[in-house]
């Protein structure tokens, strides 16, 4: 057999371990005895692994797109009837490969680090890349050792196995790859903060290194549980946009905590406070991605998935999680009581604000972490089975938002180290004044008689208060009403408006929520051909289903007319495929979308032989919102990026590198 | 000052180290729990109580290759007539190492057949698996992609299900069958099994 590509990413991949345990050691050791070329070794051998690794993604991509089944990993999750993009996207739609894409984004950052970091001091960085090829050297272990997707099947099978359909979605296409970069991308906060340990200093300019790393994968983050979350609402067919499943919760757990980093960096970089807690936040975050990545893969939580009966595989993820974890948060216990604190501050300050933000975060992150594995730790415990459901996490999670809501209006307003909370209050009068009207608004309009209704007023009148407040500090800062007013807006950082932008974004989200949660209405119901119901004013007529085929499935495809008030609306065709290989039924829902709401219907199984069918329709109020929040989250974490402040020219530390940094004086009272 | 939150630069006092340890101490206990449970699923306790919606009910129909060199595979109409476990292994699973003793003690009895499932394996390995441990089955197939094992609802591997004459299961062993659960458990409705079988 001829040397083919696949063979050449196999071997790209095994190169990349040899030299990420170069960039493991070399590096770290040069840091440590001030040798200036071991030191040196962090950025070729960070750039080597960003092209070997990048070559056995590619090489596996070209595997899946030829459709070549003598690879396992082609064999097992792929199928030639597949369409291209389900072709590729099945690169990373199972364990092996997505494991390929996860140290993919691992070398693109430590590349990225090696390439653009030149104004870092070089022990910062070769300690931090150093870091990051040790999670290389595990993860890419992981893959060639028990989850090789390189493998090859002699003779070949003339066809594949085919990928789930539930997968086989535009939406769950990119949502890998945006959730991956989100976590990963937290290694990077990661890798600095344990150098800094290593080094046993942190201070602002640390600070503003780490911040733009944390903010772009906390924008990807952002994204991918978007876009997770808008898949789970128009593919499972229930209107339902979150689940609080296992799966889900892993990766909003970490999004918790990174924004709870983002923001104490922050005060790491303007006031030198918070330092070991930020120190401690960056390695929750990167942990609680691994834990992500483990309890996904690993089956600790959902058993029945196939790959958790393969028990090495779960030994393996947890003993580098005992590594990884274990070994930083010994090195925290060992480092942190050594570093310096900085300015102090009173509790009404810039500074008291982002605590207390971060206290409510760090919390919510608690309170969802533990009752996902609350089933799991009664289980072992007490061998009671036992689940954690919605009404926990609707319970104890939404309480902790309200007084982050509240303080998101107020914080931005409060000056650094003092703050003057009369001031700011007699600011954002009317912003209170608005959000009590819109509660009343809305209870007047939709009645109080159900408790879903006081608490969907209640939430619009939160959205209120925080589209309201932070629109009214922008045009505070900006002075809009008075002269030079565009001066002073191109003048203000990007940091700030990106910030404005997100915090909009959030109230923006909180109306969706609100809407959809309070007033959404379902109808479920047989229906033959011609017959008619209501929802919310529409009326839906059943046309009629026909049997169309799609390139890898047959479907009943159902017509549906949408009215109001006798005027059309909308032809709705949700349809119920049955795919070939693997043979799977799915559901694909029709939506039409107002802006303000969704009209929103879905086809289930044939009742008798009349041509009658089960139909679910759903009427969703604001859940457009959902959507468009996460995109105005996810645009103002890109506007922050561009802040100059993080692109060019981070200064230089002020006292030389190993020196302990003099301690601020304290804050004028 | 007493209404300052932050922490104070205080070079020349020793700051306590007990906080730091929190964390550690933390992920330390949850390791714990995760390795209990990941050690608890290799042990084959049934983990997120899956109950066996087979029992007493036919054999889902299963059609397997046989290993390359040996005549026959396995298909559940071939089977019927005779009182038989089926066992799902792998070269992979480690607790197989443990049961297989007992497999083997079981075959040399001769009380009944068992039917072994190479699951989720390559062919080779599993004939070198049998080639050094020794070969407790009847029969083999071969289920590399879990049809089988999907089928008759295994979550992992050992499992075992015994089966009567008319094709019925009539008992799941989730996880390793140790010689005391053959002894008190499976011998014995086995041997029911075969004498009603008889009358």
């Amino acid at each position: 057999m001829s040397i083919e590509f696949i063979e050449i990413g196999h071997f790209a991949l095994a190169l990349a371990l040899m030299v990420a345990m170069a960039q493991a050691i070399i590096p770290l050791v040069g840091a440590g005895r001030g040798n200036a070329a071991m030191m040196a070794v962090a950025k070729p051998a960070a750039l080597m692994q960003l092209v070997l690794v990048l070559t056995a993604f590619i090489a596996l991509i070209h595997a899946f797109v030829t459709s070549d089944f003598s690879v396992t990993g082609v064999y097992n999750n792929s199928h030639t009837a597949k369409p291209l993009l389900y072709k590729i996207a099945g690169t990373w739609g199972n364990h092996e490969g997505s494991l390929v894409l996860w140290v993919t984004i691992l070398a693109i950052f430590g590349g990225s680090v090696a390439a653009f970091g030149n104004n870092l001091p070089p022990a910062l960085k070769a300690r931090a890349l150093a870091v990051q090829g040790m999670i290389s050297v595990g993860f890419i272990a992981f893959i060639l050792f028990t989850s090789n997707p390189f493998l090859r099947i002699l003779p070949a099978p003339s066809e594949g196995m085919g990928l789930n359909p539930q997968l086989q979605d535009p939406g769950l296409a990119i949502h890998p790859p945006m959730l991956y970069f989100g976590y990963v991308g937290f290694s990077m906060a990661f890798s600095f903060a344990v150098a800094a340990l290593i080094e046993g200093r942190v201070d602002a300019t640390w600070a503003r290194w780490v911040r733009p790393w944390t903010l772009a994968a906390w924008t990807f983050l952002t994204m991918g549980i978007g876009l997770g979350s808008w898949w789970a609402y128009y593919t499972l067919g229930w209107g339902g946009w979150w689940y609080w499943d296992p799966v889900e919760n892993a990766s909003f757990i970490p999004w918790l905590t990174g924004t709870a980093l983002l923001h104490s960096a922050i005060v790491v970089e303007k006031r030198e406070a918070l330092k070991s807690w930020t120190i401690l936040l960056a390695i929750v975050t990167f942990s609680l991605s691994l834990l992500g990545t483990f309890l996904v893969r690993s089956g600790v939580l959902t058993s029945v998935h196939a790959f958790a009966s393969d028990p090495t595989r779960g030994v393996f993820i947890l003993v580098l999680l005992a590594i990884a974890i274990g070994g930083s948060f010994t090195l925290y216990a060992i480092r942190a009581p050594h570093l310096q604190g900085g300015g102090l501050f009173a509790p009404i300050s810039r500074e008291g604000g982002l605590l207390i933000n971060n206290l409510l975060l760090t919390t919510a992150a608690a309170t969802v972490l533990l009752g996902t594995l609350y089933p799991l730790i009664t289980e072992v415990l007490s061998s009671n089975k036992i689940s954690v459901g919605p009404p926990y996490f609707d319970g104890v999670f939404v309480p902790l938002m309200i007084p982050l809501i509240i303080l998101m209006g107020i914080g931005p307003r409060l000056a650094w180290k003092r703050g003057d909370l009369g001031a700011a209050l007699s600011r954002i009068k009317i912003a209170a004044l608005a959000s009590v009207a819109m509660m009343a608004l809305s209870l007047v309009m939709n009645g109080a008689a159900k408790f879903t209704d006081i608490g969907g007023a209640f939430g619009l009148g939160m959205a209120t208060w925080l589209a309201l407040s932070t629109a009214s500090e922008w045009i505070d800062r900006v002075k809009l009403t008075k002269g030079g007013a565009w001066q002073r807006i191109t003048n203000l950082p990007r940091a700030a408006h990106g910030m404005t932008i997100a915090h909009f974004g959030m109230a923006v989200l909180i109306a969706g929520v609100s809407g959809a949660g309070a007033w959404k209405q379902e109808h479920i119901q047989t229906m033959a051909p011609g017959q008619s119901v209501e929802i919310a004013g529409y009326t839906m007529t059943f046309e009629g289903v026909k049997m169309i085929k799609g390139p890898n499935y047959d479907a009943g495809q159902a017509t549906i007319t949408a009215t109001k008030g006798g005027d059309f609306v909308a032809t709705m065709h949700p349809e119920l495929r049955s795919y070939i290989q693997p043979p799977q039924q799915t559901t694909f829902t029709s939506i039409h979308t107002t802006f303000f709401a969704d009209l929103y219907a879905a086809l289930g199984e044939a009742q008798g032989a009349e041509g009658a069918f089960v139909t679910r329709f759903y009427y969703q109020p604001l859940i457009p919102f959902l959507w468009y929040g996460v995109l105005l989250m996810a645009f103002g974490g890109l506007v922050s990026l561009t802040d100059r402040r993080l692109r060019v020219g981070a200064p230089q530390r002020a006292t030389p590198a190993g020196a302990m940094p003099a301690p601020e004086p304290a804050a004028a009272e | 000052m007493t209404d300052t939150v932050a922490t104070q630069p205080r070079p020349q006092k020793k700051a306590s180290r007990w906080p730091y340890l929190i964390p550690l101490v933390a992920v330390l206990a949850l390791g714990g729990v995760f390795a209990k449970r990941l050690l608890d699923v290799e042990r084959g306790v049934e983990v997120n109580a899956l109950p066996t919606v087979l029992l007493d009910t036919p054999v889902p129909a299963f059609d397997l290759e046989p290993l390359p060199g040996h005549a026959q595979g396995l298909k559940n109409e071939d089977l019927k007539g005779q009182v038989y476990l089926i066992n799902f292994w792998g070269s992979w699973c480690v607790t197989c190492l443990y049961e297989h003793p007992v497999l083997l003690k079981v075959a040399a009895a001769g009380d009944i057949p068992i039917y072994g499932v190479a699951w989720r394996d390559t062919p080779e390995k599993s004939l070198a698996w049998l080639a050094e441990r020794g070969d407790p089955y009847a029969r083999s197939g071969q289920d590399p992609n879990s049809k089988a094992a999907i089928a008759f609802g295994v979550a992992q591997a050992p499992e075992s299900f015994l089966v009567d004459a008319q094709g019925i299961i009539r008992y799941k062993q989730a996880g390793p069958i140790s010689m005391q659960d053959w002894q008190t458990k499976i011998q014995p409705l086995a041997a029911m099994l075969k004498a009603q079988q008889k009358q």
